[in-house]
């Protein structure tokens, strides 16, 4: 059977409209199986029409040391050797500063100090209403390790893709370059970038596609609320020639969108007729025929 | 008398306003001839450059510590790559491999050695730069490298920029795990910038219990305000967070955005909501004194 080909929504700058765009996508796209990547702040499964959750699994993101201070004598090796100054003057460990390498508990003469795992979040997949799979994730509020969540929801999808035949994955991603964002790009076949006429946009795009040109992932641009500044809209016209990447084309900005969110529906559920579920649909027909050619 | 005070601007969901509100705080702050410091440590995506302008006086690589393995020396007996944390170091018949990205710099693999063929070199992963912005806002920020995923030691580096005498205006990045957390973790008052959407509450429901953790007083901005959000009024009373200030839905405050413009110069009527928005978090400030003395 054909491995199923990724997809990965992807921005740079937040607030671009990522997750409203894949739910709208993922409304257009049969037979696949929707991830939702940004378990910083999970917002996809507020949108889709979920049916039940299958099965939730336990994420453990990385270990954390604490100085047991019964076994403690102060002689101030672990302060010596922690570069993250994580170890107070009177030996309590900063969980917030503490990156979880160990050095403290390998190094301490008298074995004073624990090093356990920790439960860092939740994975969940569900079904949804027209037979396909969502798997998405919480991550525990300040956690660390967000990208080796990530690569256990792309695994989990990846597993339901094969069991259900799906030939798609539909990823939504987090926004910035960093950690969880090269997590989510790694290996997908096409990353679609949701930007938006502004400076910050402008400014955010180039080092996104920086980024997937890095990773050297065919890639494709979708600009949206376009009419906010219409110059922009040439320059990222101009921005994806350079850089040999596909232009898709514009979503106006629509307030509706906000009301269908409102509602727990995507814009192409709650008013398929306005102007921005139509370029929706546009945009979804091109991308169809570039996943086929892949 | 806002002097030496942090205040951090977070929000979860990206988009929702963080640069805006702080820049233009900045801007208020300095109008009114206090001394002003802005430090952008949304490293992955810096963008209050855009909007302040700053002439960049200094710009210098950031470095993280990463090993340097002497072949000659290594006899390939693994203890290095066993206790790594982070799975940078893979070791093989004859030689060890580095993958500096993954890399945390934490001088573990240095110290447990048995052949001490292990030493620290370093590697840049992005830059610093630091100058000044209009009205005489001192402006710090991290541009971190495309392609890197460690946004947090770079971040720790723009803190460690932190001028005294100045109230310091610290932009966080979008999210809710570690570099959210480093960036607010030294925070006098969290200040979250929220939307009304089902979206933005969601976010700041786990963006709040982050602040909380860390025992910070926390203010809330409702930005694009139009009409109310009940769902989130709910919230911020039962949970007794006060709203700091609103900023209304307009479009000329998204287009002046879309211009890279500072909103207070170009709309000044906004300054009384600034002026505002100053004082309510100098209450914020002191209710925790307050606290604290109790």
């Amino acid at each position: 059977m054909m491995q199923a080909k990724e997809m990965v929504v992807v921005s740079g700058k937040g607030g671009t409209g990522k997750t409203s765009l894949t739910g709208s996508l993922s409304f257009l796209f049969r037979d696949k199986v929707i991830a939702d990547c940004d378990v910083d702040a999970a917002n996809l499964h507020m949108i889709l029409n979920l049916d039940e959750v299958l099965l939730t699994k336990e994420f453990f993101g990385g270990k954390k040391a604490r100085i047991a201070p019964e076994r403690c004598t102060q002689c101030g090796k672990c302060r010596d050797v922690c570069l993250y100054d994580a170890i107070s003057g009177d030996f309590v460990i900063d969980p917030v500063s503490c990156e979880g390498c160990g050095t403290c508990h390998f190094l301490c003469p008298v074995e004073a100090i624990d090093f356990d795992e920790r439960l860092a979040g939740y994975c969940y997949i569900c079904s949804t209403e027209d037979n396909g799979r969502f798997v998405f994730a919480e991550m525990l509020p300040g956690e660390e390790n967000s990208g080796k969540l990530v690569a256990m929801v792309r695994n989990e999808a990846r597993e339901e893709a094969k069991k259900t035949g799906h030939g798609l994955i539909l990823i939504d991603g987090p926004p910035g370059i960093g950690c969880p964002v090269i997590s989510s790009l790694t290996g997908t076949h096409l990353a679609l970038i949701v930007t938006e006429p502004t400076p910050a946009g402008a400014h955010d795009l180039k080092r996104i596609v920086e980024l997937t040109n890095h990773f050297q992932i065919k890639t494709a641009v979708v600009v949206n609320k376009s009419d906010i500044n219409a110059s922009y809209v040439g320059e990222t016209q101009r921005l994806c020639k350079e850089n040999g990447i596909l232009y898709l084309g514009e979503i106006p900005y629509e307030p509706k969108i906000t009301e269908a969110q409102k509602e727990a529906k995507t814009i192409l559920d709650f008013a398929p007729q306005c102007v921005a579920s139509r370029a929706i649909r546009e945009i979804h027909t091109k991308l169809q025929s570039i996943l086929e050619e892949l | 008398m806002m002097e030496n005070m942090n205040i951090a601007f977070a929000s979860g969901k990206g988009g929702t306003g963080k640069t805006t509100i702080a820049v233009n705080l900045a801007y208020f702050l300095a109008c009114s001839r206090q001394k002003v410091q802005y430090l952008d440590c949304d490293v992955e995506e810096p963008n209050g450059h855009i909007f302040l302008k700053p002439t960049i006086d200094e710009s210098a690589p950031a470095k993280v510590l990463v090993p340097v393995i002497d072949q000659d020396k290594c006899t390939s007996c693994g203890e290095c790559s066993t206790h790594c944390q982070f799975n940078a170091l893979v070791t093989l018949p004859g030689n060890v491999l580095l993958f500096p990205e993954l890399c945390h710099g934490c001088g573990l693999c240095i110290h447990i050695c048995p052949e001490k063929a292990i030493s620290d070199g370093d590697r840049e992963i992005g830059q610093i730069g630091e100058g000044t912005a209009v009205e005489g806002i001192d402006f710090i920020h991290g541009i971190l490298n495309v392609g890197e995923p460690m946004a947090g030691p770079l971040i720790r580096e723009v803190k460690h920029h932190c001028k005294e005498n100045h109230v310091r205006i610290i932009d966080a990045p979008p999210g809710t795990s570690c570099p959210v957390v480093k960036t607010i973790s030294d925070a006098d008052v969290v200040v979250m910038v929220t939307e009304p959407t089902p979206f933005g509450l969601h976010d700041l429901k786990i963006a709040v219990e982050v602040a909380k953790d860390l025992g910070k007083p926390i203010g809330v901005v409702i930005n694009r305000q139009n009409g109310g959000f009940p769902p989130l009024d709910a919230y911020l009373s039962k949970n007794n967070l006060p709203v700091v200030m609103t900023l209304p839905e307009d479009r000329e405050i998204a287009r002046h955005y879309s211009m890279g413009d500072i909103l207070l110069q170009a709309i000044p009527s906004y300054m009384d909501r600034f002026m505002e928005l100053a004082v309510n978090i100098g209450k914020l400030s002191g209710d925790t004194k307050t606290q604290v003395v109790k």
